[in-house]
């Protein structure tokens, strides 16, 4: 299986733009399975970090409002090409995603 | 039994009785582009390829942005893997579609000249599997339309160009019963496809306008943001049947595959662009 994460990342003047999707079923816990109308348990995505050489640029606190494949989208200043972004997700029963990519 | 012969009586004196007024796929197809090149001067005929977007200037730059970064990706990723895969005997998915390369999806659906059935992309997976003994998949099933989708996205840019032999009677009645079903009322509603997709093409229906059938099946399967999952041609079929409040036929069913004859000889001449990405 690929990675659950997708980024793209754009430089527009000194600003880096960075797009990213996300796998994940984002299951808010409110809803019931068809077929045998048990809920199906939450299982989202808690918290989302990016991180920029080693310094944190963003971090998202995610919770059940937030759609199935999340896709996530922000700019921020002060960041070169070639720079390592290291984006992780942590889900509410403790599974993990990471994805390491350089900036250009 | 009895239902099919009547059923073919039925045909054969709706033939008899519009026998004057017969016109050929070729005919019916340069009628259909006509129209809505009549109707919308401004799109050019490529453009239909796009469904909805090639009419609706809003949805279609939100359309754009979500293109930059395509949600059918996964689906793809996963197809590709699923199409690497040998089967127990060692064969793969290229040696059923004679090609080392995915890129097919152009010549489904087409009509398999021993049973004189409609074989669309689906049908063919599944076909594939069976030969080679694999269990097949559900339509409709992620793995089915994961495959679809690489094969869409490997055979993007390839022109569609499905053939209705004017000799072959059993290609001639599938296109004829897909015509039918396309201008036949159906549901409480009481409306046929063409009266949306023709007749009230671009309109409103509450907030969402319609698409032009010219060029409906070229982007499928679909990624629906409304379910958070692809989909395929089937599946849209149904639920507009099912928005007519009409009960729905299986997914591969004749109807349905008969209809997609139609429908993708209609649209041919326009380039394969499918995943897409869908509201």
């Amino acid at each position: 299986m690929a990675s659950t994460i997708k980024v793209k990342t754009k430089f527009l003047g000194d600003v880096v733009q960075v797009k990213s999707l996300m796998q994940h079923p984002m299951e808010t816990g409110a809803r019931k399975d068809p077929d045998n109308g048990f809920i199906i348990p939450a299982h989202h995505i808690t918290q989302l970090i990016f991180t920029n050489n080693g310094k944190q640029v963003m971090v998202a606190n995610f919770s059940t409002a937030v759609s199935k494949n999340p896709y996530f989208s922000f700019s921020f200043k002060g960041a070169k090409a070639g720079d390592t972004l290291i984006i992780s997700w942590v889900d509410n029963i403790g599974e993990k995603g990471e994805l390491e990519t350089q900036l250009k | 039994m009895n239902k099919a012969i009547t059923a073919g009586l039925i045909f054969l004196f709706t033939l008899a009785v519009y026998q004057p007024a017969f016109a050929g796929p070729a005919e019916d197809r340069r009628a259909f582009v006509a129209y809505f090149e009549s109707r919308f001067p401004d799109i050019p005929f490529a453009e239909y390829a796009n469904g909805i977007y090639a009419i609706d200037q809003d949805a279609r730059n939100q359309w754009i942005e979500i293109e930059e970064f395509p949600p059918y990706e996964f689906a793809v990723d996963q197809g590709e893997s699923l199409w690497q895969e040998k089967f127990a005997d060692g064969k793969g998915y290229s040696d059923c579609f004679n090609s080392s390369k995915a890129g097919v999806r152009q010549n489904y659906p087409r009509v398999d000249g021993l049973s004189g059935e409609v074989i669309t992309l689906d049908m063919a997976i599944n076909l594939c599997r069976e030969q080679h003994g694999q269990k097949s998949f559900e339509f409709g099933s992620e793995e089915i339309l994961a495959l679809s989708a690489y094969i869409a996205f490997e055979s993007r840019g390839n022109v569609f160009n499905i053939i209705v032999a004017e000799d072959d009677p059993q290609a001639l009645a599938a296109y004829e019963e897909g015509k039918r079903f396309y201008y036949s009322k159906r549901g409480q509603l009481n409306l046929s496809c063409a009266d949306c997709h023709v007749a009230s093409a671009g309109q409103y229906v509450r907030a969402d306008r319609l698409s032009s059938s010219l060029g409906h099946p070229t982007h499928f399967p679909v990624y629906r943001s409304k379910f958070g999952s692809m989909l395929s041609l089937h599946q849209r079929v149904a639920g507009c049947i099912r928005d007519v409040r009409a009960k729905p036929f299986d997914l591969q069913s004749p109807e349905y595959r008969n209809l997609e004859y139609f429908l993708t000889y209609m649209s041919n001449g326009l380039e394969a662009n499918g995943p897409g990405a869908r509201k």
